[in-house]
């Protein structure tokens, strides 16, 4: 019998004063799947990074727009969606981090995808810009990840 | 609802000491530009922030120390960071800010730094 996938999501204005909900809503399901003490911190972190990114980037703190936020928790993975209807971007253009040059050039921004990157298994990107931007991670539900008593669903 | 504390004290040496209390995310981190733009207004310029009650930070906090940083050091002084978590010290490290920052245990620690620094 193929096991369950729960999903749940969750619409929030592009403002930074809903991170914190932002944060809480995703840490609390990933909790509920059993997720270990420091993959919920990495979980969090990655989720606040990319939803930043809209509120600043695609939406430039435009609090009309909405993001969307969809959690899927599979057998095997916890997969989460991010989506939103602003300004796209080029993800391949996005450069790692050096932070000795971001120290001399005093910019103080840009970090937040490559934290997604290390926080999760996999992200990727779908754009489409004013229609459906998407980023999409995935962290793998594993012996390492989660609590031995994790209870299957 | 507020997230974020930062809580100023200056030490007789001349240091000021940041205390930061909640979250540190792309919303509160203007309280903490403000915090240190009152430190260099003032032209105290060794600082000690204090993260010991801090329990999260994403880039944006970060972006804030990498704001100031320069501005601290070129007028001879410095950011010391003292009592991180774990949790929080992992991000630090992750993008490299300990090559960068002195990163230490204790404020005493931090304080001691900045009197070794003035005797050389």
């Amino acid at each position: 019998m193929a096991k369950k996938v729960k999903t749940y999501q969750l619409k929030v204005p592009s403002s930074t004063d809903q991170l914190e909900i932002i944060r809480e809503f995703v840490t609390g399901v990933a909790r509920k799947v059993g997720f270990r003490e420091d993959e919920l911190n990495k979980i969090e972190l990655a989720v606040d990074e990319a939803s930043t990114n809209v509120v600043k980037h695609a939406y430039g703190y435009d609090d009309r727009k909405p993001i969307e936020i969809q959690l899927r928790v599979e057998p095997d993975q916890f997969v989460i969606q991010i989506t939103d209807k602003g300004k796209g971007f080029k993800p391949d253009q996005v450069k790692k981090p050096d932070m000795k040059e971001y120290l001399a050039k005093m910019r103080v921004g840009g970090l937040g995808i490559y934290l997604m990157k290390t926080m999760m298994d996999e992200v990727e990107f779908s754009i489409d810009p004013g229609r459906k931007n998407m980023v999409r991670m995935v962290k793998y539900i594993t012996p390492e990840t989660v609590h031995p008593t994790r209870t299957v669903s | 609802m507020n997230g974020f504390e930062v809580a100023q004290h200056n030490s007789e040496d001349g240091i000021t000491i940041l205390r930061l209390k909640g979250f540190l995310d792309a919303h509160t981190a203007g309280d903490l530009e403000a915090a240190l733009q009152k430190c260099i207004d003032e032209k105290k310029f060794r600082i000690v922030v204090n993260f010991e009650e801090l329990n999260y930070i994403s880039s944006a906090g970060l972006g804030v120390f990498m704001g100031f940083i320069e501005d601290v050091r070129e007028n001879g002084g410095d950011i010391k960071m003292t009592s991180m978590t774990e949790k929080i010290f992992h991000v630090f490290d992750l993008l490299g800010f300990p090559a960068l920052y002195d990163i230490l245990k204790t404020d005493d620690e931090a304080v001691e730094r900045f009197a070794q620094t003035e005797k050389e």
